[in-house]
């Protein structure tokens, strides 16, 4: 039973502290990657009548049916024509799988607790919502996702209202 | 208390399945016999049987108090067993055993529910106790007759110890009765003689004499080792209890009578609904590939005659499994019913209503699913029913009805839907009341003269509506209409009601037959495929310009045999682009629910195929129009309407 335990305890450190970075505009944003599940090129999309605008529709990711999110969208960004480069972050929330559409991703990396901080409070910003915390790395700064409010009650309760 | 680790949750799950199916049967099993009043042999064996499962099972899992229960049980029946032709109070045996059976259901809940079990069981258990010595007492009460127990061991090497034993007992015939001893059988079973050298040769029997004259008489037999003989403390039970313990150690001699029943159960394996499930999702996407091959776009153009003969055989061969698979699922949905029985029985009892339940198409199979969504909803109906829906008996004869009340319980599939109704003959709803309680709790937004007398029946289905002025046990809280309501709309069911005053209410359940696999039609709307359920599909046809008739309001209808019907746009609904927006360049696709009917504007018509139902992500909550999705032969995904949310 305790070696079980301690086997659960490597698992998770083999993760904690690892992060997907992609950029998105100007800024890098990161999602712990505990909750990515796999990256896919971009397919087609079926499209869903009544749904808010950031969420583009339903897409096939073998034989099981996920909700995919335009994150540029979703972050009030203009949208981008989807290339080959765009990928589809295939990530597992409370049991609730969802695609995020992003223009790409850079790389996986390791981000130790003590340079990541806490964002600022007084920013009001509408983007503030879905970010985490920011990491330090070098000079650079990656906004690490909060993929809980991403997809946040306020809006799931939008989308009752629209059904 | 049993550890909680997973195997032994997994055998307490097990548990809780074979206790609840016992139980289900047993109680089957003694509204039966109540109904003619007669236990016969066949259901005291039956009864016996089950009660030794459970007592078996449950001591097995620690739970000491099922296992009391249904051994005190047990041993009534045991004595029935013997005593065939004994006289019995039948109805207070039934009562005894309902009792019990309630008293396991409710642990069982609890056990469901994570608790420990804490029931009492003594006052049950005393009751059974007294039942049974009152069952004996006539045959003790006359002689003053002392039970014993004797215990031989014969002389090592002595041989033929059975044979010895046989003539013990016959010898001790003259001199007592009521003899048992095992092992039972001495003569044709071999091994007895095995069992007589290990254990000894135990023998219970009641006689007159005291215990000093029956050991000296015993003693007298030839070849013994050593020879105990003692009074059993407890009088009247005694003669079973130890025979019981004896015989646990030999039970395939007990089990002999029922081997056309244990053949029977050998055939049935019971199997978890998830692995079916997975099954289910499996094939489901086998059919999918198989479309993907065998219409591959690749092949189109290519003469293939024996790789179409071959794919021919496969689409047999899974459309076979489809089946296979589909009717694994399905299950008859007579134990929903039979559940029924009880609650009618007590009812009538309390209430004093004399009822009978009718049972028509118990046969009928529905998905696993499904019947676990509507053993509530039928409960409440049936209370409802027989609580506000029937007459006591002096009213009926007033108005020349039969005295006894019939409650009528029907399923039968019609379509690809099952219908349950639910019939009673009694005083009907009263329109006026219900009509008064909709003004004052404000449901009525329409002029009363307006609505139908359908509509206004409806309202007994919204929360918190009740007519009855008074609460009873059953009820009368208005919580039960919505919650049947509720529990078949998540089912994708609807539900109707119809009453006609002093004459009786019926109450319709309509529920689709499976979730799962569906025939559809396949439509395309600016380039998107939708799938339409052939079953909700009249007819489809194209118009001429000419036909469409437009109301002020610019809203578009149809003139079909006589009859006008609204035309919904679905590129207008679904907010799609599409070059195709004249009606005579597209598809009218006529659609019927519930005697609705509206026409649907597509693009174009596609073709016909089976479709495996996925539902939406449950990232978007119930949809308008839409109830789920599914993925073609090409890997595309199809949405597939909801033709019932185009009628509100």
């Amino acid at each position: 039973m305790s070696e079980a335990i301690s086997e659960v305890f490597v698992e998770e450190d083999t993760l904690k502290g690892k992060f997907l970075t992609f950029p998105l505009g100007t800024e890098d944003y990161g999602i712990e990657i505990k909750f990515v599940t796999e990256i896919v090129g971009i397919q087609a999309i079926t499209p869903i009548p009544g749904i808010p605008e950031y969420i583009k529709g339903i897409i096939n990711l073998r034989g099981k049916i996920i909700p995919v999110m335009d994150v540029r969208l979703r972050f009030k960004k203009e949208p981008k024509a989807y290339n080959d480069r765009t990928c589809i972050v295939v990530i597992d929330i409370k049991e609730v799988t969802i695609g995020l559409i992003v223009d790409s991703v850079s790389e996986v990396i390791s981000i130790p607790d003590e340079n990541i901080i806490e964002p600022p409070h007084v920013n009001k910003n509408i983007n503030n919502r879905f970010i985490e915390s920011i990491a330090k790395i070098n000079s650079a700064v990656k906004l690490i996702l909060d993929c809980d409010k991403l997809l946040n009650e306020e809006d799931l309760a939008e989308l009752e209202l629209l059904s | 208390m049993p550890v909680h680790s997973s195997s032994s949750e997994a055998f307490r799950e097990m548990f809780i399945f074979e206790t609840i199916q016992l139980i289900g049967k047993l109680e089957q099993i003694i509204l039966n016999s109540e109904k003619c009043n007669n236990l016969d042999t066949h259901a005291i064996d039956e009864i016996f049987r089950i009660m030794h499962t459970i007592k078996g099972s449950s001591s097995m899992m620690f739970y000491k108090h099922i296992a009391l229960v249904t051994h005190s049980v047990e041993d009534v029946f045991f004595y029935l067993r013997d005593e065939r032709e004994k006289e019995f109070d039948c109805a207070k045996l039934t009562d005894i055993v309902l009792e019990v059976i309630d008293f396991i259901k409710v642990e069982i809940t609890k056990l469901q529910d994570g608790q420990d079990l804490e029931g009492d069981p003594s006052i049950l258990i005393q009751d059974i106790h007294g039942f049974l010595e009152r069952l004996k007492n006539p045959s003790t009460a006359g002689t003053m007759l002392n039970p014993y127990e004797a215990v031989f061991n014969f002389v090592d090497g002595c041989e033929m110890e059975n044979i010895r034993a046989f003539g013990i007992i016959h010898k001790l015939k003259d001199r007592a009765e009521n003899i048992r001893h095992v092992p039972e059988d001495l003569i044709d079973d071999e091994s007895s003689i095995g069992i007589i050298r290990k254990d000894g040769f135990k023998i219970l029997f009641h006689s007159e004499g005291p215990q000093e004259e029956m050991y000296g008489f015993l003693q007298e037999t030839l070849f013994i080792k050593d020879f105990t003989l003692r009074v059993i403390e407890k009088k009247v039970i005694s003669l079973e209890e130890p025979i019981i313990d004896l015989l646990e150690k030999t039970p395939e001699k007990e089990l002999r009578p029922d081997n056309q029943i244990s053949t029977n159960k050998q055939s049935i394996i019971s199997v978890s609904v998830t692995k079916l499930d997975k099954l289910m999702d499996l094939v489901g996407e086998m059919v999918i590939s198989e479309a993907m091959v065998t219409q591959n776009p690749e092949l189109a153009d290519l003469e293939l005659d024996s790789f179409h003969k071959a794919s021919r055989q496969l689409k047999k061969i899974t459309n076979e499994l489809q089946d296979m698979v589909m009717s694994i699922r399905m299950v008859e949905i007579s134990t929903t019913f039979h559940k029924l029985n009880r609650i009618v029985r007590d009812m009538s009892r309390k209430l004093n209503k004399e009822v009978q339940l009718q049972v028509i198409g118990e046969e009928t199979e529905v998905d696993k699913n499904i019947i676990d969504h509507i053993s509530d909803p039928l409960m409440h109906l049936i209370r409802n029913a027989i609580d506000h829906g029937l007459e006591h008996a002096e009213e009926r004869k007033e108005q020349g009805k039969s005295e006894i009340g019939t409650i009528t319980l029907e399923a039968k599939n019609a379509g690809s839907e099952v219908w349950i109704t639910v019939r009673d003959d009694g005083r009907g709803l009263d329109k006026q009341k219900i009509l008064k309680r909709a003004r004052e709790n404000g449901l009525i937004v329409r002029p009363e003269s307006e609505l139908t007398d359908k509509e206004i029946y409806a309202f007994i289905f919204f929360a918190g509506f009740s007519t009855n002025e008074q609460v009873t046990e059953y009820s009368g809280r208005g919580v039960g209409m919505d919650v049947v309501t509720k529990n078949i709309e998540a089912l994708g069911g609807a539900v109707s009601v119809d009453s006609v005053q002093y004459k009786g209410t019926v109450i319709t359940i309509k529920i689709p037959l499976t979730l799962a696999i569906i025939d559809g039609m396949t439509i395309t709307v600016g380039g998107l495929k939708y799938t339409v359920p052939t079953t909700s599909i009249k007819q489809s046809f194209r118009i001429t310009p000419a036909e469409v008739i437009r109301d002020p309001n610019n809203n578009e209808m149809i003139l079909v045999r006589g009859q006008c019907h609204p035309i919904i746009r679905l590129h207008e609904l679904f907010k799609v682009q599409t070059r195709i927006t004249n009606l005579h360049e597209g598809i009218i696709m006529m659609v019927e629910n519930d005697d609705n009917i509206v026409c649907l504007f597509a693009d174009e018509l596609i073709d016909k195929q089976q479709v495996v139902v996925k539902t939406m992500p449950s990232y978007f909550k119930k949809m308008n129009g839409i109830a789920g999705c599914t993925i073609l032969g090409d890997g595309s995904i199809s949405l597939i309407l909801n033709t019932s949310d185009f009628f509100t």
